[in-house]
């Protein structure tokens, strides 16, 4: 049989339903996924809601230094005798449609700070687990390609990092460099996170290092660092994408604990930890300032993690 | 065939060191391949194929380690370990360093193309780029040149449309179809000798028809030497100049193909050549090889063989068979190499027949 002839008889066996919807691949067809589950649309759209918020409250501080905050809100600092302290929320008998969640001690308008307070929360959750992404990706991706020594010597480094709490991990790492500052607390967090990533996408190299693409790319005399990056990383990331989406509500919340204690954000900044932080000295006369700060978290941690449920299904190919 | 082999192969042993013991994948195993040649690599499942053939480019991770034995390629020597003076193993100073095999041995000068078509392409890149890749890496085409050419490759091994179909995925292709792109790839890289691991084992017969037609018709253009490993000998007849047989670890016959089926010397080759399923047969007259492959961990002595033998003496369990040499009947040129005691002269014929169940089995048939 001649070369031509192949190739009719295969093409007749090409045309397959199953292979002509194979073709909607990759994100487009994932993103098309998580908007058909409910639930998953859900967490997307409470994400894009705190994405926006804290985009314009980083436009506000950079560009305009709060000039955007001062001029639609009342400020306690424009007219000092004006100040009302501890308002309560507006669906109470004493709430004013001035201030809708009320002010705290110092008679700022919580929904400002709720609102500026996304920017910190969001950048951190992002940020950190940016950093726990990439180092976890490249400690777990080397150890589990190469594996002998090289593996257990990342590991045991890895599993000493694990097993001490993130708390104390954060707080004694700021303390050695004797800061406070958030940004550091943010790259604290995502150094204390590497472990997860990095024990993740070596399970999954391990078994990805073994298929025979990866075998064939060695034998054509690809160096490693070209299969690990070509070959070994691509296909082992799918999940990692899923924890990545859960780890921002994870790194939120221990960054709003991190405020909690006084580490992280420092005031005047408004950020969401710092601020339950704050409520706690009120809570008789003024409950619903602690109540606020609180649901924001629960609100943008739950976004995350419907989302990486979303995405869970999304990316798993066998539900495609 | 007088001029040098391209690539030659002497007392290759490599070990495998588990918990279980030392797994002697490939024991002690020589054979050469020509220009131009195609040379089959024969056995049942476990025989030590497949681990031979990664040997070759050195593809072996732990716990496996090519142990001893000299592997070269025309002037370059991809493996060579002496017994040094204190019984260690010691590399000879010529051999190459695993970086030098990386660059100037695999995919340029040998390439592979492995048993699974379904498994050897990754399926997130593109066929396109996978191609390229490897051209980019072993040929000077770079850039908008490696596209073309890899588009050329891709016509080359029958794909149609191969410009539309170069930036489709693997999911995309059939099985038939991911083969020929295997296939691209090995010989984009105008290797001189490609390593072909079971490539149509996972295949159906009819693309396994049109892939060993492909294999030839290129073969014939390019000139490409072919070690091709297989448990099939059917597509051996169809396909090979040489054959080695190989049995647990060891190679036990050598011959040209025609003199492997109609002069065999060797009885596993016989029980080989017995199970295969005819067409012109009824499954009864098949057999199957008696017993399981026997451990590689502590192979049986003598003649490895001698546990499925259905000609096994006393003498085989003893005595090494040695390697007797004749002269191949159909081309006389290739000779013809056995181990087995029956073409020796080392008390066989004296010894009594031992039981096994092979032997019990065909005691069973004959005719009271």
């Amino acid at each position: 049989m001649s070369v031509g002839e192949a190739q009719t008889t295969e093409q007749a066996g090409e045309v397959d339903p199953e292979e002509v919807e194979g073709e909607d691949l990759g994100w487009r067809y994932s993103l098309k996924k998580v908007k058909a589950d409910t639930t998953a649309r859900f967490g997307l759209y409470v994400i894009a809601l705190m994405g926006a918020l804290a985009t314009f409250a980083w436009i506000d501080y950079y560009l305009f230094d709060y000039q955007i905050a001062n001029s639609l809100w009342y400020h306690p600092a424009r007219d000092p005798d004006e100040v009302n302290q501890l308002l309560p929320p507006v669906f109470d008998s004493e709430g004013t449609w001035a201030h809708p969640l009320g002010t705290d001690s110092r008679g700022r308008d919580v929904l400002v700070r709720i609102v500026y307070g996304s920017r910190i929360s969001m950048t951190v959750g992002v940020v950190a687990t940016a950093i726990g992404l990439v180092g976890g990706t490249v400690v777990g991706a080397v150890s589990g390609y190469y594996g002998g020594w090289v593996d257990d010597v990342l590991m045991r480094i890895v599993e000493t990092i694990y097993s001490i709490p993130f708390l104390v991990l954060i707080i004694a790492f700021m303390a050695a460099l004797g800061t406070r500052d958030v940004m550091f607390a943010t790259i604290g967090v995502g150094i204390a996170i590497i472990p997860v990533f990095a024990r993740l996408i070596r399970s999954r190299v391990l078994s990805v290092r073994e298929e025979e693409y990866v075998e064939a790319a060695r034998a054509a005399g690809l160096r490693d660092r070209k299969i690990i990056q070509r070959h070994i990383i691509p296909n082992s990331f799918a999940p990692v994408m899923v924890q990545a989406t859960l780890q921002i509500g994870i790194c939120i919340l221990i960054v709003a604990g991190l405020s909690f204690l006084g580490y992280g954000a420092q005031p005047p900044t408004p950020d969401w930890g710092q601020m339950l932080s704050e409520s706690r000295n009120y809570m008789i006369p003024n409950p619903w300032l602690s109540v606020w700060p609180g649901l924001a978290i629960l609100f943008t941690v739950m976004g995350f993690n419907l989302l990486g449920d979303g995405l869970q299904d999304a990316l798993d190919p066998r539900s495609r | 065939m007088t001029d040098d082999p391209l690539l030659s192969v002497r007392d290759l042993k490599t070990h495998f060191f588990t918990d279980a013991g030392v797994v002697q994948a490939v024991d002690g195993i020589s054979f050469d391949v020509h220009e131009g040649e195609i040379v089959g690599l024969v056995g049942e499942s476990g025989a030590g194929k497949s681990v031979a053939s990664k040997s070759l480019l050195r593809l072996i991770h732990a716990p496996g380690e090519i142990v001893a034995g000299e592997i070269k390629y025309r002037d370059e020597t991809i493996f060579a370990v002496e017994e040094g003076p204190d019984g260690e193993p010691v590399p000879r100073e010529e051999m190459l360093s695993n970086e030098a095999v990386r660059r100037r041995i695999r995919g340029n000068e040998i390439a592979m193309i492995f048993q699974d078509p379904s498994e050897s392409l990754n399926p997130v890149l593109t066929i396109g780029s996978q191609l390229k890749e490897f051209i980019e890496l072993n040929t000077d085409y770079g850039g908008k040149a490696a596209r073309e050419r890899a588009i050329e490759m891709l016509h080359e091994v029958g794909i149609p449309d191969p410009a539309d179909r170069y930036s489709d995925y693997p999911h995309q292709f059939s099985g038939g179809m991911r083969q020929r792109v295997l296939i691209a790839m090995a010989l984009a890289c105008e290797p001189n000798l490609i390593i072909a691991d079971e490539p149509t084992t996972a295949l159906d017969v009819t693309i396994e028809g049109q892939i060993i037609d492909l294999v030839k018709e290129l073969q014939a253009e390019y000139g490409t030497s072919f070690l091709w490993v297989t448990h099939d000998m059917g597509v051996v007849a169809e396909i090979c100049d040489r054959v080695n047989v190989m049995y647990l670890g060891q190679i036990v016959e050598h011959a040209e193909a025609d003199d492997l089926f109609y002069e065999t010397k060797h009885p596993y080759t016989e029980a080989l050549l017995s199970s295969i399923p005819r067409p012109d047969q009824t499954t009864d007259s098949v057999e199957p090889i008696k017993g399981n492959v026997p451990s590689a961990v502590s192979p049986p002595s003598g003649c490895r063989f001698h546990t499925r033998c259905p000609d096994a003496r006393e003498a085989c369990v003893e005595v090494l068979p040695p390697i007797e040499r004749f002269q191949g009947t159909n081309d006389p040129a290739v000779e013809q190499r056995a181990s087995c005691l029956k073409h020796s002269d080392l008390g066989y014929w004296n010894s009594p027949p031992i039981s096994n169940e092979a032997r019990d089995a065909s005691m069973a048939e004959e005719p009271q």
